[in-house]
């Protein structure tokens, strides 16, 4: 539980002293420029998450940046999403209900991972694995609506290539950017199942080894899922603002 | 059994560097910024379902997004309690991309009016 990744490998963690850096921005140009790791106390597995997270901040960032190019250089009025993903319920139509509760629901489902990696921390086994569980659950359920969304778009002549309201480029931005969301959590979800279970057997109490690292188990590994999953959330958070409600 | 009692005996001068990386924060902080992103999320549903127009809703939609994903990532992803140098590393790179987000919108401005006078394309 206390190692840092340095003494579990002799050689590297001894010149980590973290506590002797002077504070604010100098501290940030002597960690960078002491020729050692630059992340004192973040574990190899937390800095690497991060980093891929960056790069996949980059990938989300360019399909929101071609979608803001296709819709401002279009001459074809953009098709109003918030008529577009109307539902109608009770005999009216209610603008974009369906997405504001998928926000809800990844939002809910954040919070449960947070509380999961808290527990976790504290090593409360079941609460942790049914935080997690719970998260998962959450997540499907953001994939099952979104499946509903897209069969619902289908149906009424949506394609990449066309639509009946608009701009044809608005299908092509949906189904790109909201796919390859979907994706995401769809993967978040399956990792977060693996990880529940390997927390109720146990293996993070009894540093059970990783089957293919066979590195030592460690409760770290569920904030670092937690890192991916809230990344899922925050992701959402500028596709709700920007292809939604603009 | 005696490699246990060793590792407890290494373990207090790290505990305060410990207690740093590994994150530990009452359940409490998780419930309120839950609750503030509930709050948020349904301003944002507002703005559409009230029909604001124009520089309004797009500067509503554009703060209460910023303010979203600022909670994630300070609270429900603790970076506020990461180290300078992680911080500036993962948050600096994606605002470079507003350089890009820039070079864009010339372009499409370009592409638009030359589509609007042309005639050509769509």
């Amino acid at each position: 539980m206390t190692e840092q990744v340095g003494t579990a490998e002799p050689g590297f963690g001894t010149a980590a002293r973290p506590q002797m850096r002077p504070p604010g921005l100098r501290g940030m140009l002597v960690d960078w420029a002491s020729d050692q790791r630059a992340f004192k106390n973040v574990s190899w597995m937390k800095a690497m998450m991060w980093i891929f997270l960056l790069s996949d901040t980059f990938i989300f960032s360019c399909f929101l940046l071609s979608y803001m190019t296709v819709r401002m250089s279009t001459t074809v009025p953009w098709p109003n999403p918030s008529e577009v993903f109307a539902l109608h319920i009770g005999g009216q139509n209610v603008p974009l209900i369906l997405i504001a509760i998928m926000t809800f629901i990844l939002i809910s489902s954040s919070g449960t991972m947070a509380m999961a990696v808290n527990f976790g921390y504290r090593r409360d086994r079941t609460k942790t694995a049914l935080l997690m569980l719970l998260t998962a659950l959450f997540g499907a359920t953001f994939v099952g609506m979104q499946a509903f969304e897209w069969t619902k778009l289908i149906t009424e002549g949506v394609r990449p290539w066309e639509n009946p309201w608009g701009a044809a480029q608005f299908g092509s931005s949906f189904f790109m950017i909201t796919g390859f969301h979907g994706t995401h959590v769809t993967f978040g979800v399956i990792f977060l199942l693996i990880i529940a279970r390997k927390v109720l057997r146990g293996d993070f109490d009894h540093e059970r080894r990783g089957y293919f690292t066979s590195r030592k188990g460690n409760y770290e590994i569920v904030e670092v899922m937690g890192l991916y999953w809230h990344f899922v959330d925050l992701v959402w958070v500028f596709i709700f603002a920007f292809f939604y409600l603009w | 059994m005696a490699q246990a009692t060793m590792a407890h005996g290494t373990a207090a001068p790290a505990a305060a560097a410990h207690r740093d990386s590994h994150q530990q924060h009452p359940i409490k902080l998780y419930l309120v910024v839950w609750g503030w992103l509930f709050v948020l999320s349904t301003a944002s549903y507002l703005v559409d379902y009230f029909h604001l127009q124009g520089y309004l809703r797009w500067s509503l939609i554009l703060i209460f997004m910023m303010l979203k994903a600022g909670l994630i990532v300070a609270v429900f992803m603790h970076m506020a309690w990461e180290r300078l140098a992680l911080i500036y590393a993962i948050l600096v790179p994606p605002l470079l991309v507003l350089v890009f987000v820039g070079i864009m919108a010339f372009e499409s401005e370009y592409t638009f009016f030359t589509r609007l006078f042309t005639g050509a394309g769509s």
